[in-house]
């Protein structure tokens, strides 16, 4: 399995090679160990202007690690770094006074009204008084907070305090933007306004860079994405093609008494391309899942219950690591 | 080329951008418009409860007893200066070990600083810097309220006296602000106030002559840097100044106070490297 970029004709083969020209993020081998953890195992990464790119991967997989190096807050423990054509050892302030970050626990300022919170973060970007509170407004009324301004950081919603970050990280006009994980831990209504939000700066042509462990935010938000397990790029591409290349277009999903799965999972092995035995269901993998279910019937099987549906990025990632990604 | 290949170990900076501390001068004052209240009334009441209890009061029994304090007129006039110094190290430990711990553990104020243009040593610098003003301002106060009591010699040594005083707080800062960038609990904070600053409070010249101590523990004063900005302060404010000791004096709290600051950076990108 290649860690190499599939898309885009100029990757370079070499650890350190030449930067891609206009890469935002470049990175060759790069590694981030924790004393004697290795967290993150020599990754490739290439991240173009105006691209959303994602990184989708479940707990541990060394997303907040990477999005860190990126973010020049954390150096590198080897392999080769430019973001925005600069090298984070070297420049990080330079770097990030260009970058948007929304890290993935909330670092806002709980003693502070949530306007303030805006307007001396602008500060530390230089941003002057007056404009500082213009763009505040400006970026309350963006993530639908403007009523709240004055309000305490302590009393908002999870959803609040995410969209406050969020309008935090666009107060420098960042030309890249890092999210890790913007919607995790929000209802479903907090995680559609928050996508609808980060949509609308995708239009804008802002490159978005986020993590996640959920698919469908991946395949909402993402051109792109490299899927991610225990430190390493296990596949890249856009959604489709991650699909199309590591799944099947239909799931047939058969639920049998508890314990039954592994052992019918046999009986209809030659039905599917692939069969998934999970501790609750069976995954048949077929082009056309109604029909496949039809032939199940044939067998004399009863499943309890039964559900045919398009692949998703779940099924890729099952196909890839063997798990599942929220468990 | 503007990539990093190790093993090229490149050290991030130690000595602050001027630039970037200046721009935290906001965060700074909102801190301050949030919390002066609080402060104000102390500063003033704190100072006035000292004198009046340690330096007229018990003061009265200890001239009584015809005691010898260094050369200075009365006890008041001998303790005045020890417990400005002292107060100064309590304001410099109130200033560097919670409110760091806050930053790093309950706000994450750091960690929100640092993914800025900010770097660690901009940081330490202007969180210290803030220390420093919040002592110039209580020091300030604790002479103004003593001037009435007639203790200080000559009005040239207050003006010297009160940048000792914030010297004195900030020889505390960087150390405190070190500790408190290293541990992971405030129970922490129980061990250093009880060994460290509550002894420092009481042993180190403030209220009696050390000459008083055991040979040891005598020693073991002399060593201490509350000592030597208590001693300093006093020879200031009471005009009897001895140059070579002053120096030592001003050496001493000097390097405590870079060493500190130095030592803080370093806990401090420790910390929130990761
Ligand atoms: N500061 C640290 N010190 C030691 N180990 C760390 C540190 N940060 C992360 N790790 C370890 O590195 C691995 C990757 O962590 P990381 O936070 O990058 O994963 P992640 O993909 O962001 O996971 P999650 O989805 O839970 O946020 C984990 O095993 C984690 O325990
Ligand atoms: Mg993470």
């Amino acid at each position: 399995m290649t860690s190499r970029p599939t898309s885009g004709v100029r990757s370079e083969p070499l650890p350190g090679g030449e930067e891609q020209a206009g890469s935002l993020i470049h990175a060759r081998g790069l590694r981030k160990s924790y004393g004697d953890f290795e967290a993150v195992h020599g990754i490739d990464l290439d991240v173009q202007p105006g691209e959303s790119f994602g990184f989708l991967g479940p707990n541990g997989a060394g997303k907040s690690s990477t999005m860190r190096m990126i973010a020049a807050v954390s150096p590198p423990s080897a392999g080769s770094l430019s973001i925005l054509g600069l090298d984070p050892r070297t420049h990080g302030p330079q770097i990030r006074a260009r970058l948007g970050v929304c890290p993935q626990e909330d670092t806002l300022d709980l003693e502070l009204n949530i306007r303030d919170n805006l307007v001396v973060y602008a500060s530390y970007f230089g941003i002057r008084k007056a404009e500082a509170g213009r763009r505040a407004d400006e970026l309350l009324d963006f993530v639908q907070l403007t009523d709240k301004a004055k309000a305490k950081v302590v009393d908002l919603s999870g959803g609040m305090k995410r969209r406050l970050t969020i309008a935090r990280s666009l107060i420098n006009d960042p030309d890249l933007l890092l999210l890790d994980e913007p919607t995790t831990g929000l209802d479903p209504q907090a995680r559609h306004l928050l996508w609808d939000r980060l949509f609308r700066l995708k239009q804008q042509g802002k490159t978005l860079v986020v993590t996640t462990h959920y698919m469908d935010e991946a395949e909402q938000l993402c051109d792109r994405l490299v899927v991610m397990d225990g430190g390493d790029i296990v596949a890249q591409g856009s959604p489709l093609a991650l699909i199309r290349e590591h799944s099947t277009r239909e799931v047939a999903e058969l639920r049998f008494a508890v314990g039954e799965h592994a052992a019918l999972a046999e009986r209809v092995a030659d039905l599917a391309d692939r069969v998934e035995v999970l501790p609750d269901r069976l995954l048949l993998y077929t082009h056309d899942g109604e029909q496949t279910l039809a032939r199940v019937h044939e067998r004399g099987l009863q499943p309890v219950a039964v559900l045919v549906r398009r692949s998703t990025l779940e099924d890729v990632f099952l196909r890839l690591t063997g798990r599942t990604l929220v468990d | 080329m503007a990539t990093s290949t190790t093993p090229v170990p490149v050290r991030q900076r130690l000595l602050p951008d001027w630039g970037m501390v200046a721009r935290q001068r906001v965060y700074w004052t909102t801190v301050y418009q949030r919390t002066w209240k609080g402060s104000v009334i102390t500063s003033f009441v704190v100072p006035l409860l000292y004198v009046v209890a340690m330096g007229v009061l018990l003061g009265g029994f200890v001239d009584r007893g015809g005691a010898d304090l260094e050369g200075a007129p009365s006890y008041l006039a001998f303790v005045a200066p020890g417990l400005a110094a002292a107060h100064a190290m309590q304001i410099a430990a109130g200033e560097t070990t919670w409110p760091v711990m806050g930053c790093l553990k309950w706000h994450r104020t750091y960690y929100a600083m640092v993914a800025t243009p900010l770097a660690v040593p901009d940081v330490v610098t202007a969180h210290l810097a803030f220390a420093g003003c919040r002592i110039a301002l209580t020091t300030g106060v604790f002479l103004l309220v003593m001037a009435p009591f007639g203790v200080f010699a000559t009005v040239w040594g207050v003006l010297l006296a009160w940048p000792v005083l914030v010297l004195t707080g900030l020889a505390f800062c960087g150390l405190f602000f070190a500790y408190s960038a290293t541990i992971r609990s405030e129970s922490g904070f129980a061990l250093i106030y009880r060994l460290l600053v509550i002894p420092l409070f009481l042993f180190s010249g403030a209220f009696f002559p050390i000459s008083n101590l055991s040979p040891t523990l005598e020693a073991i004063a002399r060593l201490t840097p509350l000592w030597h900005g208590v001693d300093l302060t006093r020879m200031l404010l009471l005009d009897t100044v001895r140059p070579g000791l002053a120096l030592v004096h001003l050496t001493y709290l000097v390097v405590l106070a870079v060493g500190g600051w130095v030592l803080a950076v370093w806990r401090l990108d420790k910390r929130l490297e990761v």
